[in-house]
């Protein structure tokens, strides 16, 4: 897939060519999610099962909805039910959590291995299963805790947006699934103005803290929620007030990287220099001699 | 032990094989580590046979040095503990490093500049053996938080860089200082070596002969 798209492809983990530029106005996409309206029916992830061809192992229940408990290698997109007191009102809050798509990805900054993640020009953030080395260092990039190393094979899987329905023009399985459409696929734009018209009526009917989830630490995403209570996304099972990636991940994976390198070139050069400037540091023959007489010529 | 006819005796046999066995893995895991370090350096994951396989032998690989280490440790700790001739050789360091020996005090078997180099690695490959769990994700994944892997990761990148900032300037000595490198590969050094750069441990050999 990486090679047809090539030119469709924005960024690349752990490459220093730079990318295609020659095709112009593509369209950024973006998946939104009403958070009020979801029913917490699960079709959305039976959806992502079946299209991507995937079974989550039988696992057990321990008394909550949440089946499974959290993302895994298989389980792309994951529901989390949230019972929340606000005020006299007891609000179950349920959020699709999954990948978000961020603009400024953390997993793909992390990455490692030439390729093994990408971002297509239309803000799709894929993981290239063949390219992946099954480090980890995307699980340490993402400040949503989203992608997951199999046991099984050791390669990072999530969400892919559906990037293979998308390429030929269909909307992501979970949309599709969705009996209350509750997820909505389309430009980003589009999603944005289609987000107001139901943050608007969500305002209308008492939500006054409604609006929309496009975090600006991560430079936007391309999964948006909106949400009842977009003042405190905490509530929704732990959706981050301000993700942004690690500040450590961004010493590692930034000013660490020519920095040490430079001082790695600059000891090798000192070396260099210091050898044929000054020399080396050879024994004399008069040291030979007097380690002869303090050792009484038993030396060498 | 002394000297025989092929000098004076610095390294038994044990003690260089134990040398030898954390250089190799040093080397080993500096070029894996580098190439999981920078895009540019990546291709060095061909050495390991690929990706997957650099991933998978470098933790392995760090074992091998940590238990190779702690032999070095356990041998050689108790002749590196700093003196007042060190701190002499230290303020003189401008000297050594023009090569001119007036005036520097008769030193026992290590220099300054070489116990610094012990004690660097002995606390950067502890560290690194440390965050090097943190990160082994095959064994270790469920035991630790997202922060504290990021935290890992950077500490362990660090570290790495300071053991082959420090690396260079041991090689670099035994390549700068003639007659070094044969204590290692034979175990023995020339008198006149002796005599020149560690005296003090010369003539303690001498008189336990
Ligand atoms: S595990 Fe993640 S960071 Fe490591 S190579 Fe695979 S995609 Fe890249």
């Amino acid at each position: 897939m990486a090679t047809l798209q090539s030119l469709d492809i924005r960024r690349r983990s752990a490459s220093t060519e730079a990318p295609p530029q020659i095709r112009k106005g593509g369209v950024e996409v973006a998946k939104l999610i009403d958070v009020s309206k979801c029913i917490g029916c699960k079709a959305c992830q039976t959806a992502c099962l079946t299209w991507n061809d995937l079974r989550e192992p039988v696992g057990v229940t321990d008394g909550v909805y949440d089946n499974p408990r959290d993302l895994t290698p298989t389980s792309w997109t994951v529901m989390k039910f949230a019972e929340v007191e606000t005020g006299p009102d007891l609000e179950w809050l349920i959020r699709k959590d999954g990948c978000m798509h961020c603009d400024d990805p953390g997993c793909l900054k992390a990455c490692p291995a030439p390729g093994a993640i990408v971002q297509y020009t239309n803000g799709i953030v894929d993981f290239v299963s063949e390219n992946c080395i099954g480090c980890g260092y995307c699980v340490k990039g993402c400040p949503f805790n989203v992608p997951r190393i199999s046991k099984l094979d050791r390669k990072a899987y999530k969400c892919t947006l559906c990037s293979d329905r998308v390429a030929v023009g269909q909307a992501p399985a979970c949309a599709k699934a969705c009996p209350t459409q509750a997820i909505y696929f389309g430009s980003k734009e589009d999603m944005k103005v289609h987000a107001e018209g139901r943050i608007a009526d969500l305002k209308s009917r008492g939500y006054k803290n409604a609006g929309l989830y496009d975090p600006p630490g991560v430079g936007g995403t391309h999964v948006m929620y909106v949400l009842h209570h977009a003042d405190k996304p905490m509530l929704y099972s732990g959706l981050p007030e301000n993700p942004r990636i690690s500040p450590l991940v961004g010493v590692w994976k930034g000013v660490m990287k020519p920095l040490s390198l430079a001082a790695i070139a600059f000891a090798g050069a000192f070396g260099f220099l210091h050898y044929i400037t000054k020399g080396p540091n050879e024994v004399a023959e008069s040291d030979e001699r007097k380690a002869a007489e303090l050792t009484g010529g038993r030396g060498a | 032990m002394s000297e025989g006819p092929q000098g004076v005796s610095r390294y038994t046999t044990g003690a260089r094989i134990n040398h030898w066995i954390t250089a190799i893995s040093l080397v080993l895991l500096a070029l894996s580590g580098l190439a999981l370090f920078h895009p540019s350096l990546f291709f060095l994951t061909h050495l390991f046979g690929g990706g997957q396989a650099t991933r998978a032998i470098h933790p392995w690989i760090g074992v091998v040095l940590a238990v190779s280490f702690l032999g070095m440790f356990i041998r050689f700790a108790a002749l590196n503990m700093w003196n007042k001739d060190d701190t002499v050789w230290m303020k003189n360091l401008g000297k050594v490093i023009n090569n001119q020996d007036e005036g520097l005090p008769e030193l026992g078997k290590y220099n300054a500049g070489q116990k610094l180099v012990f004690w660097g690695q002995s606390i950067l490959i502890v560290l690194l053996f440390a965050s090097g769990i943190v990160l082994w994700d095959v064994y270790f994944e469920d035991m630790t938080s997202v922060d504290q892997k990021r935290l890992a990761a950077v500490a362990h990148a660090l570290c790495a860089i300071g053991a082959i900032l420090i690396w260079i300037v041991h090689v670099y000595a035994a390549i700068w200082v003639k007659g070094t490198l044969r204590a290692m590969t034979r175990g023995t050094v020339s008198g006149g070596w002796a005599w020149k750069h560690h005296r003090k441990w010369l003539r303690e050999e001498t008189r336990k002969s």
